[in-house]
């Protein structure tokens, strides 16, 4: 996949080439805009990202998914709600609820897709604010026991980007409880909450912790220059994270 | 050309924050007599020839799986319309 060309050629830093076997899907769909980023993170983690079309029937011989943010079908009917019916959809639904648990990174809209998939609970919403919100956000890490989180300690704060205008997480107090009882709110949004989403929440896992979802973009987050700051990186954890699974170290 | 009209609404218990917007600003223009908005949806399903129960039963189905989305959404009116 092309990666977003950067002011000044700057060039990533070498990554253990041994990492390079481990295959990240990136998928694009009409309307996507973070795939190129997604690609480039999940170079940077090591690992060699492989573009994954919405129409394609199979999805080859990726290792995981990850589902990129952007306005896939212009958010036609509701945000994701086209996109989860896209052929390769369905491959990804069927490969993370097998028993191979295909590791899904589902970010903003990937959160959205996953959510009308019917792999994470609830549903995301207007904000309550109405407006669209790009900033800098800094979130707790609740879970570091999934497939996208080992790489990070339990309860680390990190700052990634948030931009997004259906933003606030709904789901009803039973699911939101099952989440709390089980672990499964991989993240919240630590200060004020940006959009009204119940309980801080900014992302959550399936029970078997290979699909994550998250409104923020760990993916505008991995190179010294460019993330939060200038200086961010925080976001490279979610790739380094999925090789350790991936790798067997976690 | 027969038509089956789906009507969507955000369920009662899910804030809806454009409706929300609408209230506040209708006094601006002095429709000062509505104390709360809630926003929907409206599908028209165009069928060429009869809807039949097949055929409505298909709709109810499109309705309920894809038009809404049970997380928020409750489909509150699916009926065929004859011109």
């Amino acid at each position: 996949m092309t990666e977003t060309p950067l002011i000044g050629g700057a060039t990533l830093a070498p990554v253990d080439s041994r990492l390079a076997g481990a295959r990240i899907g990136v998928v694009t769909f009409p309307g996507t805009l973070d795939d190129r980023d997604a690609a480039r993170a999940v170079r940077a983690s090591g690992a060699t990202p492989v573009s994954l079309w919405h129409a394609d029937t199979t999805l080859g011989d990726v290792d995981a998914v990850v589902i990129p943010g952007g306005f896939s079908y212009g958010d036609y009917l509701r945000a994701g709600a086209i996109a989860r019916f896209a052929p390769l959809m369905g491959q990804i639904v069927d490969a993370a609820n097998s028993s191979a648990k295909l590791p899904v990174l589902g970010i903003c809209n990937g959160f959205q897709i996953l959510t009308e998939a019917h792999l994470l609970p609830g549903s995301m919403i207007k904000n309550d604010h109405l407006k669209f919100l790009c900033r800098d956000q800094v979130l707790r890490v609740e879970n570091n026991s999934t497939a996208w989180t080992n790489a990070y300690a339990a309860g680390a704060e990190i700052t990634i980007p948030l931009k997004n205008q259906d933003g606030q997480y709904i789901a009803d107090e039973k699911t939101l409880d099952a989440l709390e009882a089980e672990g499964r709110v991989a993240f919240r949004y630590v200060g004020t909450n940006p959009n009204g989403s119940r309980r801080d929440i900014a992302g959550i896992s399936n029970a078997a912790g290979n699909v994550v979802g998250l409104m923020p973009h760990p993916e505008h987050a991995i190179e010294n220059g460019y993330g939060p700051g200038h200086t961010g990186t925080d976001g490279l954890g979610f790739f380094t994270s999925v090789l350790n699974t991936l790798l067997g170290g976690k | 050309m027969p038509r089956i009209v789906v009507d969507v609404m955000l369920k009662p218990e899910i804030l809806d924050p454009q409706g929300k917007a609408i209230v506040g600003a209708l006094p601006r223009l002095g429709f000062t007599a509505f104390s709360a908005v809630r926003q929907g949806k409206r599908f028209e399903l165009f069928v060429d020839g009869e809807v039949t129960e097949e055929i409505l039963a298909q709709a109810r189905n499109a309705a309920e799986t894809m038009l809404s989305n049970p997380v928020i959404e409750d489909v509150v009116n699916v009926e065929v319309v004859a011109d």
